[in-house]
């Protein structure tokens, strides 16, 4: 039998590593709800499993999109993590074939160097030699990378490189010996012999001055307990992310997704960080104004250790950015509102909703402005002039200052409130008879798409403008005006609508491009969802967003959002003007055309 | 060289003028007097504008004063101890010592969207209320004669929002000055004015204030108000809280002017940032605000009037003559 | 005890030698523009929640301020958290901040008051 003490610490560790682990998924996949089982159910005997094969392998061995984003990254990635495998799985094909069974010792591959010092006359023996001392090579570039990185993020592209915590850097340490002891036990050992490939051998001749059989064991010995002090640090450290985000690929494909509560999907999303720091980079806390301990990453981290604190969770502008840039692909706003939830906060209700008027007449359309857009008044004198030009039957369901849409509420963790506001709006809502919602405000749309149950369909009125011009419901001439869309974070990332309002703006006026738009677009700073920052943090916000959308000199920043509008005419660089307003402004008026023909018709506009 | 033919500017250059010197102004107008040319009647003794602007015009009408109108200068530098001004079309003005006296602009009131103004035609500012007033008449849009008037204090003055976190000091006098005004003109109607602080700090200011509510009856309310819009007859609905009740309120008012505050003019911007003398707001800056307040870290660049900070017309004069002071020893010691 | 037909009130006036003052310092840690607040009432004007209640944030948080908490928590859950004050605040106090941390901090004085 092939046998050593200098195994023991090994097989220790990996015992102890698979029970962690095992006890661990087996305690977040019993925390499943009840939808995400469903989804598991039913997609886990289809082709959805084998497709999260091909993406594990994707993405948790060859990193393919933190190689998208960033190569060199990506590659220092993809050498350990893939080169480690390939030395496992090359290792163990090549053990088996030296033992003549499968079923070998279970360390032989590990130390298979020390074991199989003298005899090499199994299949390929040659071959595998070559090949294990490549990818020893690969495995040991990467390391290069990843102890440059630490001296030096720059280097590889990353502005600020993550904060650790003590079982990351056991884990950390632990990782950086693994591979460089493993080449110096494997040279020793082929200097003692005699042998060893380009890189062993090599580095073996080197060391054929010292007394190589005294170190050689010592050596193994190290790379030994390396390899167990990296096991049983994995599971409390952020390497716990690399089987975790395997378990997460396979969910994600069968289709869960972190629901409204706390959930098992929260844990393993939570556990599949690997604090790479990309969120860090993407995030305009960090680069606009200088704090570095709210981003994802530092949110993850502290919620996993059970270390949240309030600011930290309310520290954030909920822009979306970070998920757009995640190579794990986590739900990171979504899981910040599950940490937000403030049910332990009784709901008591105390609105009086017999203010809040239910339509008298039945009408086609509703327009709900929104809070905010009552600040903003042209947007909704604008939206009056497109409905009646479009000859639309609407109800301005808000116009004497309705309730809100809810979400505000939700978005601070009140979830209970937030539901009350949401059923009372929904049968205001139903009592009109309408068969459309309009509404000027991007939060209050994500909430009407995600969080009522309606049956009628809800648009944002970028969208129901564009709708209008397709089907020829109003006719616009196009100015000769430069103009700049910013995407509003709820409309743009948070809802996917990136392209009508592009469209709008098309007909209106000369669009220009601007360096972060759509998915990258940034926020303006006004958003409502962080408690934290004061104005002057807003303001660095703020002004850096304008600086950069306004440095091809517009002659009008165009935006569909009432905040974004607020925030960007408070900086005073440039004319922020509404979707809504253009349009109006550029409209071609019918009632204009007849205005002879009906006086009357322009009097009851006014008094709509 | 003096840069802007207001107060401040013609005064410095009247009195460096009689020393001796040649003086040019370089004014953007086309005609000489800045800001007062907006005004009918200055607070607090209803003095005459024009009167007061004939005055200082007839200061200047003398020999050595040359007086450019229609100038607008858009670099300002120095080489060599001499001053250069350039304006549009590249024309260079010269001398041995620039005075700084590019006054205030008003603040542009859509930047406060909700409050309605460039949006309902009712909601105007205190400029235009005096651009009306020189017609002798205050009317709505519609040509009616106003019943209820309202004047909102502070609008782009003490407003974070819109980055100006200093008080103007001239818009309570003048908000007081305009409803007074505005009562003679139409006793019957009702006049309200809300505030966050009445700031009556100058002589004879409190006693007009005082007037204006035992004589004109102008009520005065405690509230900012928050948002205004527009009823179908094109009144101006307004929201406030009555704080001073704790109430919140709503008023209908056939006018709403909105007492706009005092900003850095754009030349006063960017000329001291050309020269590195940018304050904050965008004003200019001068080298101490007790002994050196019209000298600049640039030796002979000097400051005058409300390029400085908000400034009323009798604190702008006496800045005025001071600048031309330090000018004068300036020239005398060079 | 003898019945005399009619009971003593509370004094109305604000006893600032016995109210609880420390309160407010707690607070205006989490949200410091709190203390730039200089009571204009624009935050009560354009209040949405006012619109259909008797809310008034800039009373509720001078109450708080002054250590007054009887019957606030019931008075805070009025508010929709919309944000509009925040949006016409001159002095740009995080008046929403404002609100959900006295939400969070007159819970726990109510936990405060059923432990003792």
């Amino acid at each position: 039998m092939n046998y050593h003490p200098f195994i023991i610490p090994f097989s220790a560790g990996a015992i102890f590593l698979f029970a962690v682990v095992i006890y661990k998924f087996v305690k977040w996949f019993r925390n499943l709800d009840r939808k995400q089982m469903y989804f598991v159910n039913k997609n886990i005997f289809s082709f959805k499993t084998i497709e999260a094969i091909g993406e594990t392998f994707r993405e948790a061995l060859i990193h393919r999109n933190i190689y998208k984003k960033n190569p060199l990254l990506g590659y220092m990635h993809m050498s350990l993590a893939f080169g480690w495998f390939l030395l496992i799985a090359v290792g163990k094909t090549e053990s088996s074939f030296y033992a003549g069974t499968f079923f070998e010792e279970p360390w032989l591959a590990i130390f298979f160097k020390y074991f199989a010092k003298e005899q090499h006359s199994y299949f390929m023996a040659a071959e595998f030699s070559f090949i294990m001392d490549l990818l020893l090579l690969i495995v040991l570039s990467g390391v290069a990378l990843a102890l440059f990185k630490r001296v030096r993020s720059n280097f590889l592209g990353m502005k600020k490189a993550t904060k650790h915590s003590k079982f990351d850097r056991i884990a950390l340490a632990s990782l950086w010996w693994i591979f460089p002891l493993r080449l110096l036990a494997e040279s020793t050992t082929a200097a003692v012999a005699g042998n060893g490939n380009f890189l062993t051998g090599t580095v073996g001749n080197w060391l054929s001055g010292l007394p190589v059989e005294a170190i050689e064991l010592p050596m193994w010995w190290a790379y030994s307990f390396s390899l167990c002090a990296f096991f049983v640090s994995l599971p409390f450290s952020r390497y716990m992310h690399i089987p975790t985000e395997v378990a997460l690929i396979f969910l994600r494909k069968w289709g869960a997704t972190a629901g409204e509560q706390y959930s098992g999907m929260t844990d393993l999303q939570l556990n599949s960080c690997s604090r790479c720091g990309i969120c860090i980079d993407s995030c305009q806390l960090n680069f606009a104004a200088d704090i570095n301990h709210v981003q994802s990453v530092y949110f993850i981290r502290d919620t996993r250790y059970k270390k949240l604190t309030d600011e930290v969770a309310n520290n954030c502008l909920m822009c979306g950015r970070c998920v757009e840039a995640c190579p794990v692909g986590l739900e990171l706003t979504v899981i910040r509102q599950q940490l937000r939830n403030k049910a332990e906060i009784p709901g008591k209700h105390y609105f009086e909703y017999n203010k809040a008027e239910e339509s008298k007449n039945k009408t086609d359309v509703i327009y709900f402005a929104g809070c905010m857009t009552h600040l903003t008044p042209s947007i909704i004198i604008s939206m009056k002039k497109i409905f009646n030009e479009a000859g639309e039957r609407f109800w301005f369901m808000d116009e004497d200052k309705g309730l809100c849409c809810g979400r505000p509420m939700r978005q601070q963790g009140f979830v209970q409130q937030s539901k009350d506001l949401i059923s009372k709006n929904m049968r205001l809502i139903a009592s009109s008879g309408a068969k459309m919602m309009v509404t000027s405000c991007p939060i209050c749309y994500k909430s009407f798409t995600e969080e009522y149950v309606l049956d009628i369909p809800v648009m944002h009125h970028t969208e129901y403008i564009k709708m209008l011009m397709d089907k020829k419901r109003i006719n616009v001439k196009k100015s000769d005006l430069n103009m700049v869309y910013h995407d509003p974070c709820e409309l743009g990332r948070g809802s996917g609508i990136f392209e009508q309002p592009r469209d709008v703006l098309r007909q209106t006026g000369n669009l220009r491009v601007s360096e972060f738009e759509k998915e990258n677009a940034l926020c303006c700073g006004g958003s409502l969802s962080n408690t934290v920052i004061e104005l002057d943090t807003q303001i660095k916000i703020r002004n850096h967003a304008l600086e950069v959308l306004t440095e091809s000199k517009p002659d009008v920043l165009a935006t569909a959002c009432p905040l974004c509008k607020k925030s960007f005419v408070h900086g005073n660089k440039a004319k922020v003007m509404d979707i809504a307003e253009i349009v109006a402004d550029c409209l071609n008026l019918q009632s204009e055309k007849n205005e002879k023909k009906s006086v009357n018709k322009k009097e009851s506009i006014e008094f709509i | 060289m003096i840069i802007g033919g207001g107060p401040a500017g013609l005064e410095a250059a009247y009195n460096i003028a009689i020393n001796g010197y040649k003086v040019t102004i370089l004014e953007k107008d086309n005609e000489i007097g800045g800001n007062i040319k907006k005004w009918v009647k200055l607070f607090p003794d209803f003095g005459d504008a024009a009167e007061i602007r004939k005055a200082f015009a007839d200061k200047v009408n003398k020999g050595n004063i040359e007086i450019q109108t229609g100038v607008e200068i858009s670099e300002l530098y120095s080489e060599n101890e001499k001053w250069f001004a350039k304006n549009g079309n590249n024309v260079i003005y010269s001398a041995d010592a620039a005075l700084l006296a590019t006054g205030f602009e008003a603040f542009d009131a859509r930047r406060k969207e909700e409050l309605g103004y460039g949006i309902y035609d009712n909601v105007i500012t205190s400029v235009d209320f005096e651009e009306m007033y020189k017609t002798g008449k205050i009317l709505t849009a519609q040509g009616t004669v106003p019943k209820r008037i309202a004047f909102l204090n502070c609008v782009g003055s003490r407003d974070e929002k819109v980055g100006n976190h200093y008080c103007s000091r001239v818009c309570c006098i003048n908000a007081v000055k305009q409803a007074t005004e505005f009562k003679e003109l139409v006793p019957d109607a009702e006049a309200y004015c809300f505030y966050m602080d009445m700031r009556m700090a100058g002589q004879f200011y409190e006693e007009l204030y005082r007037k204006s509510q035992e004589k004109y009856n102008v009520n005065y309310i405690r509230g900012r108000i928050s948002e205004a819009a527009a009823t179908f007859d094109k009144r101006i609905q307004i929201k406030s809280e009555d704080t001073l009740t704790g109430l919140p309120m709503k008023m209908t008012v056939d006018i709403l002017v909105l007492m706009v505050g005092i900003e850095s003019s754009a030349s006063t911007t960017e000329l001291s940032r050309q020269n590195g003398i940018n304050g904050e707001y965008g004003f200019a800056k001068s080298l101490g605000l007790y002994i050196s307040d019209n000298l600049t870290k640039k030796a002979g660049l000097f400051l005058a009037g409300s390029c400085k900070r908000p400034l009323t017309l009798p604190e702008t004069v006496a800045d005025s003559r001071a600048a031309s002071v330090q000018i004068l020893n300036y020239l005398k010691l060079n | 005890m003898k019945n005399w037909g009619f009971k003593i009130s509370r004094p109305r006036a604000i006893d600032f030698d016995t109210a609880d003052l420390a309160e407010y310092s707690k607070l205006v840690e989490k949200v410091p523009s709190a203390k730039r607040c200089l009571m204009c009432g624009a935050c009560t004007a354009t209040c949405s929640a006012g619109n259909h209640t008797d809310f008034n944030f800039r009373h509720s948080h001078l109450m708080y301020r002054r250590g007054q908490f009887e019957g606030l928590a019931e008075e805070l859950d009025k508010c929709m958290l919309c944000g509009k004050c925040k949006m016409v605040c001159p002095r740009g106090v995080n008046t929403r901040a404002i609100i959900y941390n006295m939400r969070i901090f007159l819970n726990d004085m109510n936990y405060k008051n059923i432990e003792s």
